[in-house]
């Protein structure tokens, strides 16, 4: 723990920190970056996930859907991800230190294995369910959990902003 | 307007709002997710438009996603309605606000008329690449002035969430 604290006490003397805790409009517009990348994330993420849970474009092919949907989804997850850094620099101790932001990456986790769990295994035999309205248990458990945690992902997104004063 | 601001602030509804600790971050989650419901369809609409996306017609995607873009519009105006009686005065007389519902207005016309057109003309525009290319501006306008409602909507938090 001690380790991670000085690590963190170390992140806040770097020039990118400084500025970061300085520059109202950097960390200003750099949040709001974060904000409108991780509302894209979830956004787009949820129509792969609606569409294996069974809720909705059930005419679709999984697979067309996915090609249509994944490349914009990483595409701001990696903005997402760039930006949330640079925000972290701005009071590392104080962000590592705040429960809601942890959770928050908890289930960032989660899902992220969930995903992999799915694009290494489930979705292999794809081209057997690719047009079936109704999915396998796998996949169908697959996208509901990635739901859930994305949502949740959100929330504790926001209680962080609030909790951190 | 200050007389307004008065008046919601004494509503029992408004004093609720700011004493129940949680209800505000909650609205402003759900509000959050609506506007992802918002903009991911119109992206959705936007990449048939633009070509990205070839495996179903505009007539098909537009049917698929509208539903969902004004339910989201839905959503943000119930929870935004409820958000604003709970801090009439940080809403109504704050300038940035005042922006982000004039570019919402904006927003919503152009929706609007987007929405009418495909209706008309869906099925031109799936067969006509000339046609799919007037279409496209309009559905990139759409695009940029839903984000930026959203921009200008943040920008009025970022201010709380400034390092100390």
């Amino acid at each position: 723990m001690q380790r991670v604290t000085e690590f963190l006490k170390w992140i806040e003397t770097t020039e990118v920190a400084v500025f970061m805790s300085q520059s109202t409009w950097a960390f200003s517009a750099i949040l709001m970056l974060h904000l409108i990348a991780i509302i894209l994330v979830v956004g787009m993420i949820t129509i792969v996930d609606m569409r294996l849970i069974g809720l909705a474009s059930r005419h679709c092919a999984v697979t067309d859907l996915c090609r249509d949907v994944l490349p914009l989804t990483w595409a701001a997850f990696v903005v997402a991800t760039g930006t949330g850094l640079l925000v972290f620099t701005a009071q590392p101790v104080k962000y590592f230190d705040n429960y809601a932001f942890r959770m928050k990456f908890a289930l960032m986790a989660l899902a992220g294995i969930n995903m992999l769990v799915f694009q290494l295994m489930t979705y292999r035999g794809v081209s057997n369910w690719d047009r079936d309205a109704s999915v396998p248990l796998a996949a169908r458990f697959a996208g509901a959990i990635s739901l859930a945690s994305w949502l949740a992902v959100v929330a504790y997104g926001r209680w962080t902003g609030y909790s951190m004063f | 307007m200050v007389a307004l601001t008065q008046w919601l602030a004494g509503l029992p509804l408004s004093r609720m709002v700011r004493t129940i600790s949680w209800v505000i971050p909650l609205l402003q989650t759900i509000h959050i997710l609506a506007i992802g419901m918002v903009l991911s369809s119109v992206i959705m609409i936007d990449l048939r438009i633009w070509g990205f996306s070839r495996s179903q017609t505009l007539v098909q995607s537009s049917h698929r996603f509208l539903p969902w873009l004004w339910s989201g519009l839905l959503l943000l105006t119930v929870t935004g309605i409820v958000l604003l009686v709970g801090e009439p005065r940080r809403s109504l007389l704050n300038g940035t606000f005042q922006l982000k519902m004039l570019i919402m207005a904006l927003a919503i016309t152009a929706t609007l008329a987007f929405h009418i057109a495909l209706q008309q003309n869906g099925k031109l525009w799936d067969g006509d690449p000339d046609a799919r290319w007037k279409a496209g501006i309009f559905a990139a306008a759409t695009l940029v002035l839903w984000l930026a409602v959203t921009a200008v909507g943040r920008g009025r938090w970022i201010a709380n969430l400034l390092p100390r």
